[in-house]
């Protein structure tokens, strides 16, 4: 008896998810890309028949979860790197990697106020410097080629702090543990607080653009619309708020 | 095989764990002691405090430790995160009911009884638990020792958030295990974790042979 009413309530279950054709949606992004994920879902008009979920992570651990089948349908990579090798290990379904945010590194110095040199702030007297881990965080690596196209790489060792993501380097410096934080321009942007202090825009030449790609996981019609709208007017308007560059 | 880097991790999470059972072993002892012995109706509550780390996610732990040791808490205008002696302070509250439990329930078997008689032929208290009671509850402070350096050697989650990474200082080896492990390293990886798991199999089993040889105390 149990059974066979459990069996009606999800017969009518499936017969009314069938009629609204909504589909469940289930998003993979890189942890910086998160907040931005979910502006842009809020300004998606699909956003009320299908189900779109935001699933934050680093992106080598999204990546290694994919590649253990994952339900994922669409992964916003920190990277181009792990798209790409995704693609070519053929997990990708429909078309290649492409880019839709470029990241920008900015100097963070609660401590200083307005506008002030990159440079100025690296001769400053602090202790720590905050920076993501450069073997695995793309913001990371990012850090250490600007640091080293600046000739501080080398000086500076014993004074890094290194984050496991760019999430983490971000907090050693709220937290007031680091003076310094190399980070994501996107991590100061449509939040709900205020940050204060000094950041100091890292030159886009002295490291190499981070060009954060995007893959399709399944052929849903669902993730294919989302991905559609990503590209669209609206969505890199959005991008563009909250610190990105649009390719 | 191993890379200098790994050395290096591995012998620092072993002084890590070194310093932090002494330390433990120092704080622990008149603690579970004091519990084994008050009559005081809230000593739950201490109970409960130091039961903590047993439920709390790491990250709970190593998020409150970033605030606290930074420069707006318990160092006062300077941080002790990123440092050795940080990773200590989290590892003795990290490990610390696993040094408290054990003497707590050693020190009740042993009861008051050993202690009385030792009372009646004119030991003063402090000698009488030098020469009477610590010798009886041997195996809890063994078992407590064991444990304590075991659990800080398989610390990550409050270092993680504590550490900064930095080799020589706070990178440990479950620390660079991680590492080795998101960026593909999958060799370097398997064999710091061999290492890590046959010196913490072996500890266990110290302890369990311990635990049946004395049948006093509990794991």
């Amino acid at each position: 008896m149990r059974y066979r009413s459990l069996a009606q309530a999800l017969l009518i279950l499936s017969m009314v998810s069938g009629t609204a054709m909504a589909e469940t949606v289930n998003i993979a992004v890189a942890s910086n890309f998160a907040s931005a994920a979910r502006a842009i879902i809020k300004a998606y008009p699909n956003s009320t028949e299908d189900q779109l979920n935001v699933i934050p992570g680093s992106t080598g651990k999204l990546y290694a979860q994919i590649k253990n089948g994952a339900p994922f349908d669409l992964f916003f990579a920190a990277d181009s790197k792990r798209p790409e090798l995704l693609h070519s290990e053929g997990f990708v379904i429909g078309g290649e990697p492409h880019t839709y945010a470029l990241g920008k590194l900015v100097l963070w110095s609660p401590a200083h106020r307005g506008l002030i040199s990159v440079t100025a702030l690296l001769d400053g007297d602090f202790r720590y410097i905050a920076i993501a881990n450069p073997r695995l965080a793309p913001y990371g690596d990012a850090a250490r080629q600007a640091l080293s196209a600046l000739g501080y790489w080398d000086s500076l060792q014993g004074r890094l702090v290194i984050g496991e993501s760019i999430g983490q380097a971000f907090q050693y410096v709220d937290s007031g543990n680091a003076e310094l934080g190399l980070l994501a321009l996107s991590q100061f942007s449509g939040s709900h607080r205020e940050y204060s202090g000094a950041i100091g825009r890292v030159p886009d030449d002295i490291y190499t653009p981070i060009q954060q790609q995007v893959v399709m996981l399944s052929d849903k019609s669902g993730a294919r619309a989302f991905l559609e709208f990503v590209s669209s007017g609206i969505a890199t308007d959005i991008l563009r708020t909250y610190g990105y560059g649009v390719p | 095989m191993l890379t200098p880097d790994d050395i290096q991790a591995l012998l620092l999470t072993l002084k890590l764990a070194a310093v932090s059972t002494v330390i433990l072993l120092l704080l622990g002892t008149p603690l579970a002691w004091w519990l084994a012995h008050t009559r005081w109706r809230a000593k739950f509550l201490i109970e409960s405090v130091i039961a903590l780390p047993l439920v709390l996610p790491p990250t709970v732990l190593g998020f409150y430790l970033l605030l606290a040791l930074g420069p707006n808490g318990i160092a006062g205008g300077s941080t002790l995160a990123f440092t050795f002696y940080g990773l200590v302070i989290g590892s003795v509250i990290y490990s610390l009911p696993f040094v408290v439990q054990p003497l707590q329930d050693a020190f009740i078997s042993v009861g008051r009884r050993p202690l009385e008689v030792a009372a009646t032929l004119r030991t003063s208290p402090l000698m009488a638990f030098f020469k009477v009671a610590m010798p009886l509850a041997r195996p809890g402070f063994i078992t407590a020792a064991i444990l304590g350096f075991a659990h800080t050697l398989g610390e990550f989650g409050v270092v993680l958030m504590i550490g900064g990474n930095i080799p020589g200082e706070t990178r440990v080896a479950s620390i660079a295990i991680y590492d080795h492990v998101e960026s593909l390293e999958y060799a370097q990886a398997h064999i710091l974790a061999a290492v890590l798991l046959i010196v913490s199999f072996v500890m266990l089993v110290a302890v369990f042979i311990l635990n049946r040889r004395f049948r006093t105390v509990r794991l």
